[in-house]
This record gives structure tokens, C-alpha cells and sequence, in this order.
């Protein structure tokens, strides 16, 4: 009979559990799920099948929460990392790309455990070693800005690449004004970017 | 020295040929260890440098060929000599005619033989005195034309050209450049190009006056960057920050008991430390957000020329060691834009060269530190990044003249230059000091 031999089964399980981590402390064996209903009549549409329906209607809810959510991270993601451009020989924010830093503000607000480094590059003409000092000046100018809207200093670090790493080969002003910029990289923290509420 | 060059009395180039050919009509053994890129004979117009003649050096082969041929090359690119080195020939033997000699051009004769025991042994001649002035005697290291033997030959042309003209020569000297994200050198001769051992990623780099350390900024892929000091030969770094990322532009006091760069997060200000010791570097000027770099100090240590954009663009401005009583030094002239940088004071003190921008590119210029009269010195292809030759009248610089950024020599005051660097991409080079005391 079923219901004699599930104690049976259940001693076996614990045993096997037991023999399989044998130094560790003995689990409590596990409830004996109660016996299934015997046989009602006409079980319209069994339990079982319903509860198979909650659950992937569930899973389906919770998939589509979570592409929002993926979703919302790597907008956020993308936010946070586009990139601010500067006119020549200047480290000044450019009225044209405040809207650019204004977007980051409310993503590094709801994800305060970012962190972000700014790198600042130059075009290839002018001195290279001069072009060290403004690309940290430029780095340091969104900083600047960043601050001045509530965020906090220690999140953002600011390094310098000179004009060593053009985004754009070329000589012309068209890839000259694509390499005066600011890069952002997320450096911590960004695993789970939550989009601003 | 001085009753030499004012004896320095030239002929024409024909009449000096003429004389030659007479006096030279033996058959002449080939040269064959000649060197690509020599030029042997008479190549300036004379008139203000005593010619000298380099005799057939005695011994045997490669040795006493290519011997010859470096010290031509050497006394040339002093150019404060004119070099008198015509193919083949014997060596002199016995005494001199110094009549000859004097019909040749010649204010010196420079007599050399490789001795059995591998010394290069090297008498010179005063002509209008009739006597030797100067013996050398070097051993040469083996192999033969090795980076060591080269530069043993390089120190016997340095003290030929001090018996000449009273002032040590330049051809013992190296340049440190950047190729490849690393640091390389190179021989005032262009001659031995080489990665300098265990240095990567790394850029800006400056001699110690002795010649024995070198400073530099290396770099992380991240973008951090610190100023390090080394024994030019190897060995550990010592690595040093000011504030933020950036530390760079790095160079040596005189006395070699500071070392001063660039630092900063917001603006960037000129920082000083021991270059030995271990206290934290001092931030020396007060830009307030602007950028202070690229420091070179005056030879007497008591002043410093550096790039700030304080006027909204680049220029040169000079500060007291201690960063107080700046002020600038450059403005924009004829044909220039307001943009220079790249200072390096020159070793008599009178001059800061610099580059300065002109149509997009650069010119490298002189600017005399008393009056503020401005030369400009160059104006083929875009040319930047001067460094003063310890003699105080060579400068080296980067110029894309050729195509690809390589390093050239320019005589500032013949306006002589040549090619020190071919191949892969050169910049940032940094003269060396006589390199005499360190070796």
C-alpha cells in the first residue's frame, strides 16, 4: 500500500542525504508532503494544472518585469555613459551639452552605490604633453558640474588621455570635435542600475 | 684654444681640392667600412670654423676605418669644425709637414692609430704651432662598431674638439625619445636605437644632470599616471604623486636635488619633491583651476619656465623656484596664434626655446629671456618638443617634415639640421647631459 511504504521512503531519502554529507550535522528530515486527495469525483481543472498556469503566468509577468528592468539599466547604462564635447583649447561645459550631463544626475542619484571616472581627451593638434592638462582639465569640468547638481565628490573620479586615444581618425575639424571630449565609465557598482524614479 | 681658431684661416673649396689632389696623387686604399651617411670633405663655406684634418688612422682594418669615419662624422656635426677627411690615403708616418696642412685648410691635424692592444691613440696637431697639442689614448671595447666601442670613439672626437676649440663636444651624448609608448635612446649620431630596459608604458622623460637617473610619467591603461625616477641603467622605480591622476611633465633641478612636475585633479599646478627622499611632494604655484606644466629651470636653479593657460590659451611664463613672482614670458607675433608651449631653457640661461603654433601647426622658436626678441628657427613640415643640447646651441626637436613624426637635430646658429631618428613614430626627446661624469 502507498501510504505504508512512504515513511519507508522518506527513512531512505534521509539516509542517502545522510551517507552523501556525513560530516555534517544530520538534517532534519524533510516533512512527508501530505498524501495526495485520493480520488475525488471529477476534479474539473486539477489543482496541479492551475497551479502550472499561476506559476508561468508568473514567470511570464516576472520576464517582462525583468526585460523592463534590464531594459531601464542599459538606458540608464547608456546615459550614463554618453559622451560631452568640447570646442578647442577649452575645458568650459558647453551649453550644448549640459542637457547630455543633466540626464546623468537623476541615475547617479538612484543608484548610489556608482561610482564613475571621467576621462578627458583632446584633439591631436596642440602639444601632447599640454594636451595631458586640459584633457584632466575637461574631466575635471564635468566633475565640476556633476557636483554642483548634489553629486557626491568621492563617486567620480577624473583621469586624463591626452589626445593618446582619438575616437576618431582623421585630420579635420569633423574628427577633431569628436575627439575633444569626455568619456564616463562605470568603475563600481553598476551591476543592477535601477532607472531613476 | 683661442690663437687656434683665430689661425683657422680657409681656403676655397676648388683651390682646397686642387691642393688635395696634388698632394695625394698615390693610389688610396678603398674605405670600406665607411659609414651610409657620412659626408667626408670640405661642406661648409668657410670662414668661422677651423678646419681639421682627419689623417688616415694607422692599424688594421674595420677597426681603424670606421674609426675614422665616426670621428669625421663627430667633428662635423659639432659644427663648429670643418672636417677635412678625404677618402683613402696612408697614414702619416714620421714627422708632419704642417706647411702641407696649412695649404690644406687645416688649423688641426688629428693623427690616429689603433694600437696592437686594441687603444685607439689619437695626437693633436696644432698647424700655425707646428706641435701636439693634445694626447688621447682610449681602449676600445670589443666588438668593433658595438654601442660600447661607438661611444669610446665619441669620447675621443669630445676631447679632440676641446683641443681645438676649448669647449668638450656633444658626440658622447644620448637622447631619450618616446616611440611605442616607451621610452627609447639613441646616440647623438644617430646610431644605436634602443629600448631602454624594463620601461613600458611610459612618456615625458628627463635626464638627471649627472646622466646616471632618468625621470618619467608612467601610465596605467586606466588613466593613472605617476612620475617615476630611475637609475637610467635599471633597477627599481621610485614613483611620485602629487594630487589626482595626473603627474607628469617631470624634470630635475640643476643640482639634482629636486625633481619638479606637473599634478593636479581640477587645475594643475607645478609640485616639487626630493627625487631621493620620501616626504610628499609640495604643490609650488597657485594656478586656482588653471593649468601650470612642463617646467624647465633656468641653469642657476633659481627660476622656472613653464606652459600656463592663465591668459585662456597656452603661453610660457617664468616663476621663481619657490612658484611665487610669475610672469609671462611669451606673447603672439607676426604669422602666430596664441598658442605656445613646450619650454626648455637653454644651458647658458639666455634662452627659452618653445613651439609655437602657425597655421595649424608648429615652428619651433628661441625667445631671449632679457629682451623677449623672438627667432624662429624652423618652417618646413610641423615641428615641436625642442630640447637643448648640453653645448647650448644644438637643439633636438620632433618634425613631421619627412612624413612620420622622427626627431632632427637643428645647429640654432648655422641653421644646419639632419634626421637623428627613422622608422616607427619618435617624439618627446630629452637631450642628455655629458654623459663623461657617469660612466
Amino acid at each position: 500500500m502507498l501510504a505504508s511504504r512512504r515513511p519507508l521512503t522518506t527513512l531512505a531519502l534521509a539516509l542517502m542525504v545522510l551517507t552523501a554529507c556525513r560530516s555534517k550535522p544530520a538534517p532534519v528530515p524533510a516533512p512527508a508532503p501530505p498524501p495526495p486527495t485520493p480520488a475525488a469525483p471529477a476534479p474539473a481543472p486539477p489543482r496541479v494544472n492551475q497551479d502550472s498556469i499561476d506559476r508561468a503566468r508568473a514567470a511570464e509577468a516576472a520576464r517582462l518585469a525583468a526585460t523592463a528592468t534590464a531594459a531601464a539599466a542599459a538606458r540608464a547604462r547608456a546615459t550614463l555613459g554618453e559622451e560631452i564635447y568640447f570646442d578647442f583649447d577649452r575645458d568650459e561645459i558647453r551649453d550644448d551639452q549640459r542637457a547630455t550631463l543633466d540626464a546623468k544626475v537623476p541615475i547617479l542619484s538612484s543608484n548610489p552605490n556608482v561610482r564613475i571616472r571621467i576621462a578627458g581627451h583632446c584633439d591631436e593638434r596642440g602639444s601632447d604633453q599640454y594636451n595631458e592638462a586640459l584633457g584632466q582639465r575637461r574631466a575635471a569640468s564635468a566633475k565640476r558640474y556633476l557636483v554642483s547638481r548634489g553629486i557626491t565628490e568621492s563617486r567620480i573620479e577624473v583621469v586624463s588621455f591626452g589626445e593618446e586615444r582619438p575616437a576618431v581618425q582623421g585630420e579635420n575639424e569633423e574628427a577633431w570635435a569628436q575627439n575633444r571630449r569626455d568619456e564616463f565609465e562605470i568603475i563600481a557598482g553598476g551591476d543592477n542600475l535601477r532607472a531613476p524614479r | 684654444m683661442k690663437r687656434l681658431l683665430a689661425a683657422a684661416c680657409l681656403l676655397p673649396a676648388a683651390a682646397f681640392s686642387a691642393a688635395f689632389s696634388a698632394a695625394f696623387s698615390a693610389a688610396f686604399a678603398q674605405d670600406t667600412t665607411r659609414v651610409q651617411g657620412v659626408r667626408i670633405g670640405l661642406t661648409y663655406a668657410p670662414g668661422t670654423r677651423p678646419g681639421v684634418f682627419i689623417a688616415p688612422i694607422a692599424g688594421t682594418g674595420a677597426d681603424a676605418d670606421s674609426a675614422r669615419t665616426i670621428l669625421a662624422r663627430d667633428l662635423d656635426f659639432s659644427d663648429r669644425l670643418t672636417v677635412i677627411a678625404p677618402d683613402g690615403g696612408d697614414a702619416p708616418a714620421g714627422a708632419l709637414n704642417y706647411l702641407l696642412y696649412a695649404q690644406l685648410g687645416a688649423a688641426a691635424v688629428v693623427q690616429a692609430s689603433v694600437t696592437p692592444t686594441g687603444s685607439l691613440h689619437v695626437a693633436v696637431h696644432d698647424v700655425a704651432g707646428a706641435k701636439v697639442i693634445t694626447v688621447v689614448d682610449v681602449p676600445l671595447p670589443s666588438p668593433a662598431l658595438g654601442a660600447e666601442w661607438r661611444r669610446a670613439v665619441h669620447g675621443v672626437s669630445d676631447e679632440v674638439e676641446r683641443a681645438i676649440t676649448g669647449e668638450r663636444g656633444i658626440a658622447g651624448t644620448r637622447i631619450l625619445f618616446v616611440r611605442d609608448e616607451t621610452l627609447w635612446t639613441v646616440d647623438s649620431d644617430g646610431a644605436v636605437a634602443v629600448p631602454v630596459l624594463g620601461v613600458g608604458n611610459a612618456r615625458s622623460p628627463a635626464w638627471h644632470p649627472t646622466g646616471r637617473f632618468i625621470a618619467y610619467q608612467q601610465f596605467a591603461e586606466n588613466g593613472h599616471h605617476t612620475v617615476a625616477v630611475r637609475d637610467f641603467a635599471g633597477g627599481p622605480a621610485r614613483h611620485f604623486t602629487g594630487r589626482g591622476f595626473l603627474n607628469g611633465a617631470p624634470t630635475f633641478s640643476p643640482d639634482g636635488r629636486t625633481l619638479v612636475f606637473g599634478s593636479g585633479e581640477d587645475g594643475i599646478d607645478l609640485y616639487a619633491a626630493d627625487p631621493f627622499g620620501t616626504e610628499a611632494p609640495r604643490r609650488l604655484t597657485v594656478g586656482r583651476g588653471t593649468q601650470s606644466y612642463q617646467p624647465t629651470f633656468r641653469p642657476d636653479g633659481q627660476r622656472i619656465a613653464y606652459t600656463s593657460n592663465l591668459p585662456g590659451h597656452p603661453e610660457v611664463y617664468i616663476t621663481d623656484a619657490d612658484g611665487t613672482n610669475a610672469d609671462l614670458l611669451t606673447s603672439s607675433g607676426m604669422g602666430e596664434q596664441s598658442y605656445r608651449s613646450d619650454p626648455d631653457w637653454s644651458p647658458d640661461g639666455r634662452k627659452v626655446a618653445y613651439q609655437s603654433m602657425t597655421n595649424g601647426g608648429f615652428q619651433i622658436m628661441t625667445i631671449n629671456v632679457r629682451d623677449q626678441s623672438v627667432q624662429a628657427l624652423t618652417s618646413e613640415g610641423s615641428n615641436e618638443e625642442p630640447s637643448w643640447a648640453p653645448d647650448g646651441r644644438h637643439l633636438v626637436f620632433t618634425s613631421t617634415r619627412s612624413g612620420v613624426k622622427q626627431l632632427w637635430v637643428l645647429d640654432t646658429e648655422s641653421g644646419r639640421t639632419r634626421q637623428l631618428t627613422r622608422g616607427a613614430r619618435a617624439r618627446m626627446p630629452s637631450w642628455s647631459p655629458r654623459l663623461d661624469a657617469a660612466r
